[in-house]
């Protein structure tokens, strides 16, 4: 087999060294009752040619595949991805290292860390973003749990119902085993998050809102932030598509003290959720509150200049039940990944990109609406946008599926009020022809 | 780290079997670490202070010493309100590794000097030290 | 002098990504615009990230010099004792992206996904299989996160029974992200000393356990490399209380195929695909930490779980007593394919064997090794050993100087100073996938240390000399943090 290198001589000469008589004599500590009776029921082992050949009856099993135009976002988004990324990311070197606790032999991947830390701060116009958490979901239930930590007298969070259903879902997750109350903040009819009941909830450490959100909305932030800072809670701005940063008005600029997102978009394919990528950020007087790894800038002792993990005694390996989070793993390959794509598109191709974006869905947008069908929002949207048609939409989806089109997501299943409606998302992999395609089944 | 005869010990001070030390005279009292901890401790990088103000009983957590590779938690030696904080401690931390008894961390108002006599002098506590 | 691989290379020094570019330069094709430009209200507007525009040939030159600068097992070994460093196989990073799984959007209806939900309800038998367990979640996305799943299935089975507990059993020698998973779920974690010969005794569980008590935490082999040969009655005595055994997995490249999770008494256990089923680390990850369970706490497990109906698979939402959601969506999923590959790859019998030699491996070095640098517990060990630097403090040779010295000598040092029960630790996890000439190779160049600790120590206290940098100012990093560039 060929990742087990050892032959029976050899096998036999270590036994001898050892001092048993084979391999089994070296598990003589296992007593009887934990031993496992008989072999693993698993299938036979498959060879590297079977199974790829296997692996093609999976891929035919995938109705909808690559060729596919699948018009939903909804925190998987579906973006170019140049070839650079992977031939750079499959180096042996990046893949197959460890964590960087060695730091004179791992500075790739600890100055790859610090460039994507800084990279991401920017971004999001923070003083400072960690290496990753696991993705945007988990990013947000731990941003809630440091506004809680930070806001030590406090027992309650809000969070806003625009936020993606399954980031919320996490967020209720991780806090039901504590005594910390969850709240939910309403949408107006905008589109937008409700903030009027605010002032009356008592001891807020932290709400947090999404934007764009899950319908594609973009939120006021400004005002938002000022509305809860007011409340005396602290701001915790989320997002899905981080490539709106490169158009609107960033979370630091708009008052954000914690931002949490998914970083997906940046050079991962969506690979049916995961891995995903947290992305993680925070003002400055809140970091020694922030959880995960961070890297950062030092000397070694000829004085050039290095890179190491550093304030480690936020983490579990050294604080143990006192530490800020749990978290061990980042998510190394998803972090270079997207830092490798940040530096291929550049500050202008951000830019471009991300107009090309908004442009798109705005064009989309447009053609629907002339063929009949209605915006469920009026605010404006980044990608992403809600519809509702005249008629039931299901015979059309159905249709344009036929066409391999997967027209929009059906929003009834996670906002009983939005029934009927569907969730739309383009983005500069989709094409004119493709929305006039499917703007006019709508009209039809 | 250090031998036991190479140790510093401060004047006026009695100590705690944690190694914190407390001043001896005064309506208020400093409160610091010895020399034994801050050798233990290796180079501070942060010292995580209380709010002035905060009361603490004798044993309880008023803060933590920070280390690279470790944390180490800082117990009041005796009850008392916290009146004021060493704010050199957040520029520069190795003060306490430099000089552990002129760099003292929080100064109290005791609240039950009686708890003083609990301490150690200077010749028990290098006993302590030499178990 | 004995040959080790450690010589010198031609390394490139490489400028951080904003001291490098200009205005303009694109490293990346943008379509063309297909669609008239719309409008956007100026109060929403920003300006944009403040990114260094760079070419494709700076990008690529970037990431290439600084792949260099690393170390991964495709260099060399890396015996990182409860790390699990084992061969990264090239076939599961191809199929991994095969496109029809790859390119899939995780809300689509389950009809239209059946490729993914077949590889994701396979895994979760093979899963099973391999640790008697049959109940198994996908969605933890990494050990740690398998762990608070674990504890949050605690909460809920007591939350059920209405029994209030509030404390957990974590023996000393275990990984810190067993009492912050803990602390998490509002459990105050109590510690358990091991018994001198390094497993835990079942008197100290006797005595800790009470019915205040939620369960306890158990990593077995533990983290000294030993099996906790008492599990069975230590199991029994928590169970006796009302209380559940959680087993942190990480170590299960000891026993793949020889013991059975079950039959120990574990009730909650979680695996890490990272280490034991060679997905690779990344520089720190993504990993994967699928939750295994008895069928009593299966209604638990995070929702949803891949099913098969007959012939089809899909997604059962109808979880009423489940703990919820972990991940935004089905985990690590690209992770997943990589460990699916990898256990079809090798079977039953392989991974036995596997399981075996990576114990021969860890019991050979501990015999070649032992004099050398001072035995912890004279026990058998499994797949991994440990030793202190007892034999070194004579020489004033701290395990910090040993580890970077072997640096130089062109290997990765093994774990060290955990586990904290043991004086400098020196973890060494060799894993199966390294072959006899190597770890030959290894023990020799530790001893060569050793003997330069004894003869000329500033060849240790100096290193590492032959990488990118020399010893970097952790303290300087902690005490002026330069997060951001």
């Amino acid at each position: 087999m060929r990742y087990l290198p050892h032959t029976d001589e050899e096998i036999g000469a270590m036994l001898e060294v050892v001092g048993r008589k084979s391999l089994e004599e070296l598990f003589c500590s296992v007593p009887e009752g934990c031993r496992y009776q008989g072999t693993m029921d698993l299938p036979a082992p498959l060879n590297e040619w079977s199974l790829t050949d296997h692996f093609g009856e999976l891929a035919e099993a995938m109705q909808v595949n690559h060729k596919y135009q699948v018009l939903i976002g909804a925190g998987s988004y579906q973006h170019h991805i140049p070839v650079t990324i992977g031939a750079l990311m499959g180096r042996s070197e990046f893949l197959t290292a460890y964590t960087p606790y060695q730091p004179e032999m791992a500075q790739g991947t600890l100055q790859g860390i610090f460039e994507y830390q800084t990279l991401v701060a920017r971004l999001l116009g923070m003083d400072v973003a960690n290496a990753s958490m696991y993705d945007g979901a988990s990013a947000l239930a731990e941003a809630l749990l440091m506004g809680l930590r930070i806001e030590k007298k406090k027992t309650k969070v809000a969070v806003s119902r625009a936020i993606h259903p399954h980031y919320r879902e996490v967020a209720a997750t991780y806090l039901r085993p504590t005594n910390y109350e969850l709240i939910e903040l309403p949408v107006d009819k905008d589109g937008r998050t409700d903030l009027t009941g605010l002032a009356d909830i008592e001891g807020l450490a932290a709400v947090a809102i999404q934007s764009p959100n899950f319908f594609g909305v973009i939120e006021d932030l400004t005002s938002l932030g000022q509305t809860i800072h007011d409340s005396g809670a602290l701001f915790i701005s989320s997002f899905t598509e981080p490539l709106a940063y490169g158009l609107l008005k960033n979370p630091g600029e708009c008052g954000a003290d914690i931002v949490c997102g998914e970083g997906q978009s940046f050079g991962m394919s969506r690979s049916f959720g995961g891995a995903a990528l947290g992305m993680f950020a925070c003002r400055d007087q809140f970091t020694r509150n922030m959880p995960g790894r961070l890297v950062g800038e030092t000397v070694d002792l000829e004085g050039k200049r290095g890179f190491v993990l550093t304030l480690s005694t936020r983490e579990q390996h050294i604080r143990r039940e006192k530490a800020t989070s749990n978290i061990c793993s980042n998510q190394g390959i998803c972090t270079l990944t997207a830092a490798m794509y940040m530096s291929s598109l550049g500050g202008s191709g951000l830019r471009e990109l991300a107009k090309l974006n908004y442009d798109k869905a705005e064009y989309f947008k447009a053609q629907l609406k002339k063929n009949g069908a209605k915006l469920a929002y009026a605010a404006p949207t980044f990608n992403e946008f809600v519809v509702e048609f005249e008629k039931d939409f299901q015979p059309i989806y159905a249709k344009l599926q036929q066409k391999k089109i997967v027209a929009g997501l059906a929003l009834g299943k996670y906002y009983p009020e939005l029934a009927g409606k569907y969730l739309f998302c383009v983005t500069e992999t989709t094409a004119k022809k493709v929305m006039d395609l499917v703007a006019g089944e709508v009209k039809s | 780290m250090k031998e036991l005869n190479e140790l510093v010990f401060g004047k006026g001070l009695r100590y705690s079997n944690d190694h914190e030390w407390v001043s001896e005279s005064g309506s208020t009292r400093k409160v610091g670490v010895s020399d034994y901890a801050q050798d233990q401790m290796g180079d501070i990088v942060y010292v995580e202070l209380p709010e002035v103000g905060a009361t603490f009983e004798k044993g309880e957590e008023f803060g933590t010493l920070e280390s690279v590779k470790a944390v180490s938690e800082l117990y009041m030696p005796i009850g008392g309100e916290v009146v004021a904080v060493n704010e050199d401690l957040g520029d520069s931390p190795e003060l306490i590794n430099q000089d552990p008894y002129n760099n003292w961390i929080i100064e109290i108002k005791p609240a039950n000097l009686s708890e003083l006599d609990d301490l150690l002098a200077s010749d028990a506590y290098r006993e302590l030290l030499k178990g | 002098m004995k040959k080790t691989p450690g010589i010198s290379g031609l390394i490139f020094d490489e400028p951080l990504l904003w001291e490098k570019g200009k205005a303009g330069r694109r490293g990346m094709s943008i379509p063309a615009s297909d669609v008239p430009a719309a409008e956007l209200p100026g109060e929403l507007q920003g300006k944009g990230p403040d990114f260094p525009d760079l070419s494709e040939i700076d990008v690529v030159r970037h990431y290439t010099r600084l792949s260099q600068w690393n170390y991964g097992v495709d260099s060399g070994m890396y015996p990182l004792g409860s790390c699990t460093m084992k061969y990264n196989p090239k076939i599961n990073e191809k199929l991994a992206v095969t496109p029809e799984l790859a390119t899939a959007h995780p809300m689509l209806a389950d009809d239209v996904v059946q490729g993914n939900l077949q590889l994701m309800y396979e895994l979760q038998q093979y899963l099973a299989a391999i640790t008697g367990l049959p109940g198994v979640s996908l969605q933890p996305a990494a050990g740690a996160h398998g762990e608070l799943t674990g504890m949050l299935i605690f909460a809920a089975y007591h939350r059920d029974r209405q029994s209030k507990r509030t404390k957990i059993l974590i023996p000393d020698t275990a990984h810190g992200t067993n009492p912050a998973s803990a602390a998490l779920c509002g459990y105050k974690p109590v510690p358990i000393k091991s018994g001198p010969n390094g497993i835990l005794k079942v008197q100290s569980i006797a005595e800790a356990m009470d019915e205040e008590t939620a369960g306890i935490m158990i990593t077995n082999p533990n983290t000294l490399g030993l099996f906790e040969t008492n599990i069975r009655e230590i199991a029994e005595i928590v169970h006796a209380k009302g209380g559940l055994v959680y087993g942190d997995g990480a170590n299960m490249n000891a026993v793949m195929g020889v013991i059975n999770a079950a039959s120990c008494g574990v009730d909650v256990m979680h695996l890490n695909l990272h280490k034991t089923f060679s997905t690779p680390h990344g520089g720190g990850g993504p990993g994967a930490g699928p939750v295994c369970v008895t069928s009593e706490l299966e209604k638990y497990l995070p929702v949803p779980r891949a099913v098969k109906d007959g012939d089809s698979y899909r997604l059962d939402f109808d979880r009423p007593s489940s703990v919820g959601r972990v991940h935004a969506f089905h985990g690590n999923f690209s992770v997943l394919i990589r460990a699916y590959c990898y256990i079809r790859t090798m079977g039953a019998a392989n991974l036995k064997k596997a399981s075996q030699l990576a114990v021969l491996n860890a019991a050979y070095i501990k015999e070649k090794m032992k004099g050398t640098l001072q035995l912890a517990y004279n026990r058998p060990c499994m797949h991994e050993c440990v030793f202190s630097d007892a034999l070194q403090v004579e020489d004033k040779i701290t395990t910090l100087d040993m580890a970077k010295r072997l640096i130089d000598h062109g290997y990765h040092p093994p774990t060290i100073y955990f586990p904290l029960v043991v004086h400098g630790a020196i973890m060494i996890e060799p894993t199966e996938t390294e072959c006899k000439e190597d770890i030959d190779q290894f023990i020799e160049a530790v001893k060569l240390v050793v003997q330069e600790g004894r003869e000329n120590p500033d060849l240790l206290r100096q290193a590492p000399v032959k990488a990118k940098l020399r010893r970097l100012d952790e303290t300087l990093a902690a005490r002026k943090p330069c997060l951001c560039g």
